[in-house]
């Protein structure tokens, strides 16, 4: 299955420029991909994606609507195309940054990448442990405490129990609620839920870290501590990076590489300074 | 093309738990949740789950033995025995069915086997009606009746009941994602079935056709199984183990089967 895939992979790669010096970056002790990536497994595999929500289907909440739908012929109609054929392959060490309008798809293709939701068809194959830092805070419960819903959330995320306890403290420490943590979170301000939420989340050195740009949580101290969080992970774990934001700049800042997702297709993939400046070029027409 | 995908995803969970150790841990985490949440800022805290069966029945048998006199020996633990037998499933299959609409937020926000969110439910549910067997211990106290080995079968029932509860709560849950009406409705289809089941009353009191098709209802079977085994001294046959075994195994065999084939819908609808 593997060695067929390989194959295939080399012919689907997408058709765009990809200049050589794009790891050039600030002489950070990068596991440095080269470009061709030869030989080189990817570490997500986006295989011919297509995402269709049917949104008829989607007010459907009871039989009788339901019936009057098939009664209507109705049933099939109104198709939404989030995702149209998204091929893309991202390498171990890659950071690569989703750039599109608001409904382009981003957000969509990383919920499919994080295993969130399922491609209607195609695929996406990941390897490694992954982090999603799409919606944080998972399951957690205003009338918990923040140390019960440290653990139901580690829990939801795949982590063991042992692994909580050993780094309960870090979790506590970093997001800095160490006087409450014996308080119902209800009592908490929502900034100090998103820090818990964050502390959680990227506690592990995951291989690979999907970042939606909604995560702009917290006071500015806070934002900071949580870039530095993000580039200690990339810079010395080699956390493969993927990035999703509208703003051209911070994808800049972050990323190595990009992709520009319009309508749901690629519209362009490659260096992030040609990707980005294609994308504000067309932006303030 | 599915499969291939979910196989390769779950290898990277492999690195650091197996599948099912991280996801028993999330099950008790989730039922741990439940219990801190059902008992908060009570008093009398999980003695509810002793208390609740035991006033329900002192008000049941006031009524019932007032009202319409049943020639019944040990009545009140023939009640209780019934009742929590029939609240366990009921209360087990109506948070099934809601738990994957609940667990909606959970469900867009990570990965997860979803078939957690029902089972936990009916784990909850298992564990409460353990407590309240301390109720049962009581009522046998009080009525001194003396407990015989065939109490052992006990895990066996608890095992039948747990399968056949867990496949009607995960027909439920995904059946309800698409129609809520499913919702309503069960709720009159229980209280259907608990006075069609001979809780209250002695099955005799039953006419001909109810009686023959008194063989049907699992509920009956396994509440049958319960007394036999708690007041009426008797050792539950081949046949009816049979019986018992053979109705959870297709109805648990039923419900994964809807939920295995529907669940990746469930994002789309919740």
């Amino acid at each position: 299955m593997t060695e067929a895939t390989d194959a295939k992979q080399d012919e689907q790669e997408p058709a765009v420029a990809e200049p050589a010096d794009t790891n050039a970056a600030e002489g950070e002790p990068a596991p440095a991909p080269s470009d061709s990536h030869e030989g080189e497994e990817p570490i997500v595999e986006i295989n011919h994606v297509h995402m269709v929500f049917n949104i008829a289907n989607q007010q459907l909440n009871s039989l009788k609507e339901y019936f009057i739908a098939i009664a209507r012929h109705q049933l099939m109609f109104r198709e939404f195309v989030a995702l149209d054929d998204v091929t893309l392959n991202i390498y171990p060490g890659e950071r690569y940054g989703f750039v599109g309008v608001n409904g382009s798809g981003k957000s969509t293709l990383l919920k499919c990448i994080a295993g969130v939701l399922e491609p209607t068809t195609g695929y996406v194959r990941t390897r490694g442990s992954m982090a999603p830092l799409i919606e944080l805070g998972a399951g957690f419960d205003m009338e918990l405490t923040a140390r019960e819903n440290t653990y139901l959330n580690g829990a939801l995320l795949g982590y063991s129990k042992q692994f909580i306890d050993e780094h309960f403290d870090d979790i506590v420490d970093f997001a800095e609620v160490r006087d409450f943590i014996d308080m119902p979170l209800k009592n908490y301000s929502s900034g100090m839920v998103a820090r818990i939420a964050f502390a959680i989340a990227t506690v592990t050195e995951p291989d690979i870290l999907v970042v939606d740009e909604a995560l702009s949580v917290g006071d500015f101290m806070f934002q900071e501590k949580c870039e530095k969080r993000i580039d200690y992970l990339v810079h010395e774990h080699g956390t493969t990076l993927l990035f999703v934001s509208h703003i051209p700049d911070q994808v800049r800042r972050v990323c190595n590489k990009a992709l520009w997702l319009d309508h749901g297709k690629v519209k362009m993939v490659g260096d992030v300074n040609e990707v980005c400046d294609a994308y504000e070029a067309t932006d303030h027409q | 093309m599915s499969t291939s995908h979910t196989a390769a995803r779950k290898q990277g969970r492999t690195t650091q738990v197996s599948e099912f150790t991280h996801n028993w841990f999330v099950l008790k985490s989730l039922v741990t949740r439940d219990f801190k949440l059902k008992y908060r800022r009570s008093i009398l805290g999980v003695l509810w789950s002793v208390l609740n069966p035991l006033l329900m029945m002192v008000v049941l048998t006031a009524v019932f033995s007032y009202m319409f006199r049943f020639q019944i020996d040990h009545y009140p633990l023939y009640l209780i025995l019934g009742q929590i037998m029939f609240g366990m499933m009921q209360g087990a299959t109506t948070s099934a069915m809601n738990s994957i609409i609940d667990a909606s937020s959970m469900l867009k926000k990570i990965r997860i086997e979803k078939m957690v969110f029902p089972l936990e439910k009916v784990l909850f549910e298992l564990v409460n009606f353990a407590i309240s067997l301390i109720a049962v211990v009581i009522v046998m106290v009080y009525l001194q009746v003396m407990p015989t080995w065939l109490m052992l079968y006990l895990p066996l029932l608890l095992v039948y009941v747990t399968v056949f509860t867990a496949g009607l709560g995960l027909l439920l849950s995904s059946l309800a994602v698409f129609f809520r009406d499913v919702i309503h409705f069960w709720d009159v289809i229980c209280t259907m079935w608990m006075y069609a089941t001979p809780i209250f009353y002695p099955i005799e009191m039953l006419p001909d056709w109810m009686l023959s098709a008194m063989k049907f209802n699992p509920m009956w079977q396994f509440i049958t199984y319960f007394r036999d085994i708690f007041m009426w001294n008797t050792a539950p046959s081949l046949k009816l183990n049979l019986v018992c075994l053979g109705m959870a195994a297709i109805t648990f065999a039923v419900g994964l089967f809807a939920f295995r084939k529907t669940e990746h819908k469930f994002i789309l609808y919740v």
